[in-house]
């Protein structure tokens, strides 16, 4: 250690290095390092210093790194950069990446680097990563992805059943509520056998079904403003399925709070409407500053739904926190998406923060979470949201 | 002037439609006249104090009219004005 700490001076340049599970014998079967260099070669030199022999997995005999290893800095392979003379910065992330040897006799394998994703995987997830947005790096970025999916129900279930066959490692699923039959006609994560079961339990069996490698985390509780910020904290983006307006501005105000990511959606009748609240370009509260009195807004259960379009808007849902997390493609933040079943049209309006935003504007002064119930005009507390005609059953 | 009017929820149910022609030359005299022709439609829309509720929004083709001149914002032939109350339903 001492000897290589001397190579470096205090401000040493230092990256992260993933280490594919070919080369862990030299690290000790560590997937990540960490290590030194200004550049990409002297950073592979620090990682022969350190991993004696690393260098001769790099490089071929001509002194090339050979066609079937990938070296990303950031997610960008170096020969789309400078090679390697690819300048570093401190906190920079480096992978080194050799492609699959050979194949199963499955011509639609894809031939780029694996990230370490196993062969079943590299199976499972074919069709994304055989497409450059999203690659093996991110479906690595995917399976590393926290998400927290709000409400097991109409639109709560097309997003976490998509998420979760896309491979997103960790999925929250928040619900207090028990499957009722009337929940079936759009409810896909739920079957008849499950009917008075916790949504969240057979949330849980319905995605282990489908993929067992997602770590789903039940939370069988309802979202409170005591709860709200511990829960949220967990996760790195936040999928809006809730069914009431006191819960709509919880979520809101705590995802502000938090800087956390809000994919939104709502459904009626027969129109949907999803967008994107990202940290600092503004939040429900920009768009409508006040709920509306109790009873005028008809819920789903009063009014009705079609069962397949809360499936259309979860699946945006789903596309879009997808898309977050590759950092692919341009997001519904600043736009409000808007469908109409009966005519089948999509439409778009814009929106914007609002500087006068009382959560997130110049000046906020709502700065901590409030007693919802009372600000959307229901009397009571926390107990009455369980009992809200627009609360647990749509 | 002569607009498209594209309604959603409880506006559509007392309409009977899920969207109307109307007209006005600004915002403010599309709602009346949709409100002389469907009696209550002004009341869904505006409080007492004549200003528009703070979960509704209306739309001037893709922009918000509160980032416009509000209910005094000009109406053009052919315009598309889209009225949208919060939804909350997660079904």
């Amino acid at each position: 250690m001492s000897s290589a700490d001397h190579t470096h001076s205090e401000d040493a340049i230092a990256v992260s290095v993933y280490v594919p599970s070919p080369f862990r014998r030299l690290t000790g079967n560590r997937s990540l390092v960490k290590a030194h260099g200004k550049d990409v070669a002297e950073l592979l030199e620090d990682l022969e210093r350190q991993f004696p022999g690393f260098r001769s997995l790099v490089f071929n005999d001509e002194n090339e790194v050979p066609a079937h290893i990938n070296i990303y800095v950031n997610n960008r392979e170096i020969s789309t950069l400078e090679g390697m003379a690819t300048p570093l910065r401190d906190g920079d992330q480096v992978a080194v990446i050799p492609a699959l040897a050979g194949g199963e006799g499955d011509s639609e394998r894809p031939a780029r680097s694996p990230w370490a994703l196993t062969e079943q995987q590299v199976l499972r997830y074919s069709r994304h990563i055989i497409m450059p947005q999203v690659g093996s790096v991110g479906q690595r970025k995917l399976m590393e992805a926290r998400v927290l999916v709000l409400g097991a129900g109409g639109l709560g279930s097309p997003a976490a059943l998509y998420l979760g066959l896309a491979g997103v490692g960790t999925l929250g699923i928040l619900d207090f509520d028990a499957v009722d039959l009337s929940n079936l006609q759009r409810q896909i994560l739920h079957r008849t056998e499950d009917v008075g079961r916790p949504k969240v339990e057979s949330a849980r069996e319905t995605i282990a079904a489908h993929n067992p490698e997602v770590r789903v985390v039940p939370h069988n509780v309802a979202l409170t403003s005591e709860n709200a910020l511990d829960i949220i904290s967990q996760y790195d983006i936040v999928v809006n399925g809730m069914d009431n307006f006191p819960a709509r501005y919880l979520t809101n105000d705590a995802c502000v709070f938090l800087k956390k990511p809000l994919v939104d959606g709502s459904v009626l009748l027969f129109d949907g409407q999803a967008t994107v609240y990202l940290p600092g370009k503004g939040c429900y509260r920009c768009l409508y500053p006040t709920p509306p009195p109790p009873g005028l807004v008809p819920s789903c259960a009063d009014a009705g739904v079609l069962g397949a379009l809360p499936g259309v808007i979860g699946c945006i849902q789903a596309i879009e926190t997808i898309k977050l997390i590759l950092g692919a493609g341009e997001s519904l933040s600043g736009r409000l998406l808007l469908f109409d079943a009966l005519s089948m049209e999509w439409r778009t309006v814009r929106i914007r923060r609002d500087p006068e935003c009382v959560v997130c504007g110049e000046h906020p002064t709502v700065t901590e979470l409030v007693d919802y119930e009372e600000f959307c005009g229901f009397p009571g507390g926390s107990h009455a949201a369980a009992g809200l005609p627009a609360g647990s059953q749509l | 002037m002569a607009v498209e009017v594209h309604l959603t929820s409880v506006l559509q149910r007392l309409v009977g439609a899920k969207s109307v022609m109307s007209e006005g030359a600004t915002v403010g005299e599309l709602l009346a006249n949709l409100d002389a022709a469907y009696p209550g439609f002004r009341d869904q829309i505006t409080g007492e104090d004549g200003q528009l509720h703070r979960f509704v929004n209306i739309y001037l083709n893709d922009e918000d009219i509160r980032y416009l001149d509000a209910l005094d914002t000009a109406l053009q032939d052919g315009d598309v004005v889209s009225i949208l109350p919060a939804l909350a339903g997660g079904a």
